[in-house]
């Protein structure tokens, strides 16, 4: 694949469509060229870089691999079902632990958000956690639960919790107490006006937690794939350095950037979903 | 859809202060006032003469220090559900659509929401939004999101209607519109009217009756009975002369 290439796949929808929209069609079509590449341009020319760099020497190749070479290990590595395994099971140790986060943290955070006396009161412990390092205590994890699938399930669980209450709890906080006197004047009861006006104003809040805790979970579950693992994208690319086999390491951070990507498109949709009402979500 | 009579308010010794600054403020003392079933009652009194903290206690958000309200011969604790508010702010919830905003108030009280929708959409169609039905409160205009407040308030069917500066943050061309879609409600929904503003002009257009509340320690609540007949016409001379003698009121003219 070539700079001339790619430049040449971009501009295809512009003149390989039929004609059938009639003369409006060329206009339309450059424009949304227009918005393909101001969106994707800088991606696009810092791929092209990369695979020019690299093709011509520019850079050591065996560091930085041509594209397309990460490209075909990406492909065998899934095709021949290595890699296929390791997302299996990473994935599980993330979404068990992410999925632990929301049962706890989104309980706990709407609780603590409307009980003023439960809140001070865990304030202080929960600030000391959150400022302590998931990394730092991943080794005391480890002597608790082993140098298996518990403490590694665990400290993503542990990095995953805090984004996901301090949002829920500041999300229930920030209901305006106008809205939950407007619903007092139409008699609603505690739990009503929790359920009415204070559960569904924290819902965006919410989401900001959902899509930090995310990205948390899959930074966690790579540093503790690298600590004490023999499966997983995270032990991939160590080992995959260790034996040299550079393509193969990037094929397995590419993937995680793939990952990341698809956790975040889901939570955005089903945030537009839920959310249809506020302003437009980025 | 009239209400049946009743929504008489008797206010008996009512007195209400406030700490501020370590020290008691009494905004109302001792007031004695009695609202006739299906009136047009409009306060107004300088900042601090304690006029929304009357409507306030009227709705039962705020209790008074001493004295009380009673409500077709029963005191009052708290809110009720022959009283509705319609606050300076619309109050809406951004989630709901228009809708959703004005059966909001039926589906609290318990109404399955279809039966809340049904009764939703004809006091949605009242305040003159029956085709923005759908729409969520962010696309609405300032007027229009008040009148959504409005239709909640009417859907629940109060005896007493309580608003408080209800048009206070609208542009000028708004609220006469406001206004007159006001006093034409209030002659159709035949509900007890209590209006806090600070716009005397609004208060002649709207009211039976006006209170002005004191402003100063020991001054006595004034009543002004409107004696003009509705519609009514600002331009009129009478009206103006309303107009002075209110001013004069607040020692302005």
């Amino acid at each position: 694949m070539s700079l001339q290439h790619i430049e040449q796949r971009v501009t295809i929808p512009a003149h390989g469509g039929g004609t059938s929209l009639g003369a409006d069609f060329p206009r339309l079509a450059s424009r949304a060229v227009v918005r393909f590449l101001s969106r994707y341009g800088i991606l696009i020319a810092f791929l092209a870089t990369w695979q020019v760099s690299s093709s011509a020497g520019w850079v050591n190749a065996a560091v930085l691999p041509p594209i397309d070479t990460i490209v075909t290990a990406l492909w065998n590595g899934l095709a021949g079902g290595t890699l296929l395994g390791d997302i299996a099971i990473s994935l599980q140790r993330a979404g068990l632990a992410f999925a632990a986060a929301v049962a706890v943290a989104i309980p706990l955070g709407l609780f603590m958000g409307q009980v003023r006396a439960v809140e001070t009161a865990l304030d202080p412990i929960l600030q000391v956690f959150r400022q302590t390092s998931a990394l730092a205590l991943y080794p005391v994890f480890i002597l608790l639960l082993g140098l298996g699938e518990a403490s590694k399930v665990f400290v993503i669980f542990w990095a995953t919790l805090f984004p996901l209450l301090l949002n829920t709890i500041s999300g229930v906080k920030q209901v305006d107490p106008k809205l939950l006197e407007m619903a007092r004047v139409y008699g609603a009861t505690r739990l009503t006006a929790f359920r009415r006006v204070v559960l569904p104003g924290a819902v965006p809040s919410i989401f900001v937690g959902l899509r930090l805790s995310a990205t948390t979970a899959l930074l966690l579950l790579i540093a503790s794939e690298m600590i004490g693992a023999n499966k997983g994208i995270g032990f991939q690319v160590m080992n995959a350095q260790y034996n040299f086999q550079i393509p193969l390491m990037f094929a397995a951070i590419v993937i995680l950037a793939g990952l990341g990507l698809i956790a975040n498109q889901a939570l955005v949709s089903l945030q537009r979903r839920l959310c249809r009402w506020s302003s437009p979500i980025d | 859809m009239a209400s049946t009579s009743g929504g008489e308010v008797t206010i008996r010794d009512l007195s209400k202060s406030f700490t501020l600054g370590g020290r008691p403020l009494a905004v109302l003392r001792a007031l004695n006032l009695d609202i006739r079933s299906g009136e047009c009652l409009v306060i107004v009194g300088a900042s601090g003469s304690g006029k929304t903290t009357l409507l306030r206690i009227l709705a039962g958000l705020e209790a008074a220090d001493s004295g009380g309200v009673a409500i077709d011969g029963s005191p009052v604790h708290g809110v009720g559900a022959e009283r509705a508010v319609i606050f300076q702010e619309p109050r809406l919830l951004p989630w709901l659509t228009v809708l959703g905003n004005v059966a909001f108030g039926l589906e609290v009280r318990g109404m399955p929401k279809a039966e809340a929708e049904d009764k939703a959409r004809f006091y949605t169609a009242l305040v003159g939004l029956a085709e923005f039905s759908d729409a969520y409160p962010r696309q609405l205009s300032g007027g229009m999101a008040q009148r959504v407040g409005i239709a909640r308030a009417l859907t629940v069917q109060p005896e007493i209607l309580l608003l408080d500066e209800p048009l206070g943050a609208l542009d000028a061309m708004t609220k006469i519109g406001m206004q007159e879609e006001l006093a034409r409600i209030w002659s159709e929904e035949n509900v007890t009217m209590v209006m806090v503003t600070h716009d005397l002009e609004e208060a002649i257009y709207l009211a039976d009756r006006v209170l002005i509340l004191p402003r100063e320690k020991g001054g006595t609540a004034r009543l002004v009975e409107v004696e003009l007949p509705r519609p009514r016409d600002r331009s009129e001379s009478r009206f103006v002369r309303y107009r002075e003698e209110l001013l004069r009121e607040f020692g302005l003219h």
